[in-house]
Parts: C-alpha cells; sequence; structure tokens
C-alpha cells in the first residue's frame, strides 16, 4: 500500500496571516500616535511619510541600493566559497582542524565596530573592504555549520559505505555532505541576515555610495525620515534573500518533505 | 572448503575485551546465525569483516585467502537499515553497485527486475521515509543481496520491525532464501528466528565474548508458515536454556 505523503504541517499562505496582520498593526498603531500626538517629524516621523519619502528619492534610494547589494552578494559569495573549501580540507584532516579552529573563534569575537574603520584604512573606499567585511562576518557560521553538518553523518551509513568498498572521498560526497545539507541552509539563513547589515555598517564607516552612506548623510542633516527610508529598504533585501535561500533549501531538501527519514 | 574461517579472533575495545578467542565457519551455501545476549560482541564480527576494526589476534579468511587481500567478499546489512534519506529508493538499491564502479545506468538494470520480488515494484522513486517498516528492512536486504558478494552479512535484518511485520518477513525471507541459497551469517537476539533460519547456531557468551555452543538445525525446509516441529521446538528450549543461564554473569 502506498503511505500517504505527509507535509509539514501549515506551508500553506494561512501561516503567514498572523504575521502580516502584526506587522500591520504595528505600523497603524505608529501612524496614529504620530497624528495623535503631534511630534515633530524631526523626532519620529510616521510611517506615511517615510513612504513618501521613499517614493520621492527612489531614484538616489536606487543608485545607494545596487552598490550595497553588490557587497553583500559579493561579500557572501566569497565567505561561502572559502567556507566551503575550508570546510572540506578540515574534514579530511582532523590536526588541521583542531589547529585552526580557534583562530576561526577568535575571529569572531573580533568587534565590528573596531574592524570596519581599519578594513577601511588599509582597503580604501572601494568595494574591496566592504566584501571583505561581509565576507568576515558570514564566514564563521557558514564554515561552523558544515564542519558540524559533516560530524552528524549516520556513522552505521559510513560503515555501509566503507563494507561496499567506498574509499574516504566517496564516503564524503555520498554520505557526510548530503547530511550536512541541513545544517548548511541552516546557517546559510542565518549567514544571510548578517550580511546585509555588515555591508551597510561598512559603507557607514568610509565608502562612496550605498545604504550606508545614505543613512549617514541623512542623519547628519536631521532626516530620521530618510534614514528609516533606507532602513525599510535594507530589511526588504534582506527577506528577498533570505526568501532565495529558503526557495532554494525546499528545493535541495525536498526529501525533508516526507519526513526526517527515521 | 569454508566460504568464511574466523579462528580464535579477540578484540579489545578501549580497555574492553569484547571478542575473547571466537572461531566459526560458514561453508558455501550455508545459513548460519549468531546467537548472543545484549552486547556480547555480535555486531564487532560484523566490524571486523567489513574492515571497520582491526582484530587484534586471531585470523580471517574468506575462500582460503587473508582477509585483508579481499574486500569484496562481503555484502553487509546494519543493525539499523542505513537507507540514506536523502536518496530515493532506486538510488539506494543501486548504491553497492556504483560505489564498485558499476555505471548507474546498468545498476538500475540489475536492481529492477528484482523489485517485485522484494515487494517494492512501484516505490523505486520513494523516499525511504515514505516506506513502511518493513518495505524499508526489504529495501535494505535488496541493497545487500543485489551486490551479488559471496557472502551476506545481515545484522538483525527483522529486530526492529513489530511481531506480525516481523513474522511475515521472516517467512518471505525463507522463501527468497530457499530459492537462492545466498551464503549468510545473521545476527539475531530472537531464538525462533535462528532455529527457524539456519542450518547451524553459534551461541556467544557475554563479553568478552566465547562461543558456548554450537548446533546443527536438523529439521527440513520450508519451516514457517505451518506447525513447528517437536525436534525444532526442544531445540530452542534447548537454546532458550544456554542462553538464559550459561551466557555468563547475570542480567
Ligand atoms: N568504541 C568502543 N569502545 C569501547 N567499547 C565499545 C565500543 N564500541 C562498542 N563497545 C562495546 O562492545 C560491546 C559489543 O558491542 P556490539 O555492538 O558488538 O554488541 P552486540 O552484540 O551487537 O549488541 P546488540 O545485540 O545490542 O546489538 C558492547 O558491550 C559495547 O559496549
Ligand atoms: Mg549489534
Amino acid at each position: 500500500m502506498q503511505h500517504p505523503l505527509p507535509r509539514r504541517p501549515g506551508r500553506g499562505l494561512a501561516r503567514g496571516i498572523p504575521a502580516v496582520l502584526s506587522v500591520v498593526s504595528a505600523f497603524l498603531i505608529w501612524e496614529v500616535y504620530v497624528r495623535l500626538s503631534g511630534i515633530s517629524p524631526l523626532m519620529l516621523p510616521a510611517p506615511s511619510r517615510v513612504l513618501d519619502q521613499m517614493v520621492l528619492n527612489r531614484v538616489i534610494l536606487w543608485e545607494n541600493t545596487i552598490p550595497t547589494l553588490h557587497a553583500t552578494l559579493a561579500g557572501f559569495s566569497l565567505s561561502l566559497t572559502v567556507a566551503f573549501v575550508l570546510s572540506i580540507v578540515l574534514d579530511f584532516m582532523p590536526r588541521v582542524r583542531r589547529a585552526l579552529f580557534p583562530i576561526f573563534v577568535v575571529s569572531q569575537t573580533l568587534p565590528l565596530v573596531a574592524i570596519a574603520p581599519l578594513v577601511v584604512l588599509w582597503f580604501g573606499f572601494d568595494l574591496t573592504p566592504k566584501v571583505l567585511l561581509v565576507a568576515l562576518v558570514t564566514f564563521f557560521p557558514m564554515l561552523v555549520a558544515l564542519v558540524d553538518g559533516y560530524a552528524s553523518t549516520d556513522p552505521e551509513i559510513e560503515g555501509l559505505l566503507r563494507s561496499m568498498g567506498a574509499s574516504r572521498s566517496v564516503v564524503f560526497r555520498r554520505a557526510r555532505l548530503p547530511s550536512a545539507m541541513p545544517y548548511f541552509f541552516a546557517g546559510l539563513r542565518i549567514s544571510i541576515t548578517y550580511a546585509v547589515v555588515a555591508a551597510i555598517f561598512a559603507e557607514y564607516v568610509g565608502a562612496r555610495a550605498g545604504l550606508g552612506i545614505v543613512i549617514l548623510n541623512a542623519k547628519n542633516s536631521f532626516r530620521p525620515d530618510l534614514v528609516l527610508a533606507a532602513v525599510v529598504i535594507s530589511s526588504a533585501l534582506t527577506l528577498v534573500l533570505f526568501a532565495i535561500t529558503a526557495l532554494l533549501q525546499r528545493a535541495v531538501l525536498r526529501w525533508r518533505d516526507f519526513g526526517d527519514g527515521r | 572448503m569454508s566460504m568464511l574461517d574466523i579462528q580464535n579472533v579477540s578484540v579489545a575495545l578501549g580497555d574492553t575485551d569484547v571478542l575473547g578467542g571466537i572461531s566459526m565457519h560458514v561453508s558455501e551455501g550455508e545459513f548460519v546465525s549468531i546467537l548472543g545476549p545484549s552486547g556480547a560482541g555480535k555486531s564487532t564480527i560484523f566490524k571486523l569483516l567489513t574492515g571497520a576494526l582491526q582484530l587484534d589476534s586471531g585470523a580471517i579468511t574468506c575462500n582460503g585467502r587473508p582477509l585483508a587481500q579481499n574486500t569484496q567478499g562481503f555484502a553487509f546489512m546494519p543493525q539499523h537499515d542505513a537507507l540514506m534519506p536523502w536518496s530515493r529508493v532506486l538510488d539506494n538499491l543501486t548504491l553497492g553497485l556504483e560505489v564498485q564502479g558499476m555505471p548507474r545506468k546498468d545498476a538500475r538494470a540489475r536492481v529492477f527486475p528484482l523489485l517485485p520480488d522484494f515487494g517494492l515494484a512501484g516505490f523505486e522513486r520513494h523516499y525511504p521515509a515514505q516506506l513502511s517498516g518493513g518495505m524499508r528492512q526489504r529495501a535494505a536486504l535488496l541493497r545487500t543481496i543485489v551486490q551479488a558478494r559471496p557472502v551476506q552479512l545481515l545484522d538483525e535484518p527483522f529486530g526492529a520491525l513489530d511481531a506480525l511485520t516481523r513474522t511475515q518477513m521472516q517467512k518471505w525471507f525463507e522463501d527468497r532464501w530457499q530459492a537462492a541459497r545466498w551464503t549468510t551469517l545473521l545476527v539475531t537476539h530472537d531464538v525462533r528466528e535462528a532455529v527457524a533460519l539456519s542450518d547451524r547456531i553459534y551461541v556467544l557468551s557475554r563479553r568478552p565474548a566465547r562461543v558456548i555452543a554450537e548446533v546443527t538445525v536438523p529439521t527440513p525446509r520450508p519451516r514457517l508458515g505451518q506447525p513447528i516441529t517437536a525436534d525444532a521446538h526442544a531445540l530452542e528450549a534447548h537454546l532458550l536454556d544456554i542462553l538464559l543461564n550459561q551466557t555468563g554473569d547475570d542480567l
């Protein structure tokens, strides 16, 4: 007999409704408060005003979104590539892993506030320092996710492959890598949310263009409405990237739709 | 000549002596079972045979050749089915052949004709999580058998099943085995299963494991699906007595 395919509960649109409602009501309360209290828009602009500013300044905002997106994607690709290659090296050489891992942990404890100006000082106002900072911030979660993922491989599956005569690299490709995929995507989702923030922060410290520069200029000219307009765009950017990873995950981890295997 | 010959093998894991000088042999076409209490070291014997562990002393020969020169000797079914959850059933079934270098197309051509007999026809595109426990077990068995290795190593293949499914699977397996006569070494806790399926049975003591009994099962086949014979019944009682009273220290 065929077993029905159990779907993960609540994948549908219905699940998103409470979230949408709470966001909408938060904005409504904000709008109503600003109107009733008569607070100055220089202190707290209403959401409607932020929206107006987004439309008015759409050209500038768009022109400054491109560099941020560029830095985010380039930095993220860099860290992804390095993390992936390094994770394989570390998986095949446990000694190297034990030697290098503390260094990676230390790299995570460096405060971005202190590192960013130095990186800008060393690499200038162009794309390079931003790419490096995004990479620095997102690299470690990706590496840890992969290394932990490899380690989560069922020893019985490895034993089975060995009994079939599989080499270490075949065991890696057939068992360890697929076992790491759920971990990989968990790490990817965490990293991608850091990535945009890191790019904007790097721009804030020193750049010619980007959302970070928009925020910096708006702040200096006492325009909280423009600051918030840039914030909205950066959030939207993060959400879009997040959604792309979620789609990717659904495609790659299709087997998980049918339960977790045991 | 013995297909598989294990001579006075000892193994220690860390500070624990697990196997304390085990000798056993399996002839071509023979079905041999290893019965033993939990934790005795039954799975450890299979780890030795599949190269996951090295023996400390003793010798293992397969077809007269030392084990090290004969990595192609065994098809192994681990204690839990070890189906890869991320691979479809078909890809799980062809795994052994593909790892040995057979092109995927040829491997599939080998597997397909066997699907109906293993009750898996129509399920080859499913993921393991979509199969029932019995089907998973049959898939794991087919993945083992299709490798066409000289000796099948089955570690408690029916241990994880409910009583009804287990009985059905044992009967099904007996039929398959009678038709094909795979040389088989089976590990089990289940006295009735051992008596029903085996030509010979070794009983292991508690750790460090030694062979404390070796019995031949005279009952003609098929044995399942009909009332149990008096001699099989007596043998079960005898083995149960050994397991309960002579495997070493208390439970
Ligand atoms: N890495 C290890 N270090 C030390 N002892 C170990 C190790 N692995 C297994 N053992 C011990 O070896 C013994 C034999 O294990 P094994 O898995 O072979 O038992 P088994 O007879 O298959 O048991 P079961 O019937 O429960 O499957 C167990 O008592 C276990 O505690
Ligand atoms: Mg075991």
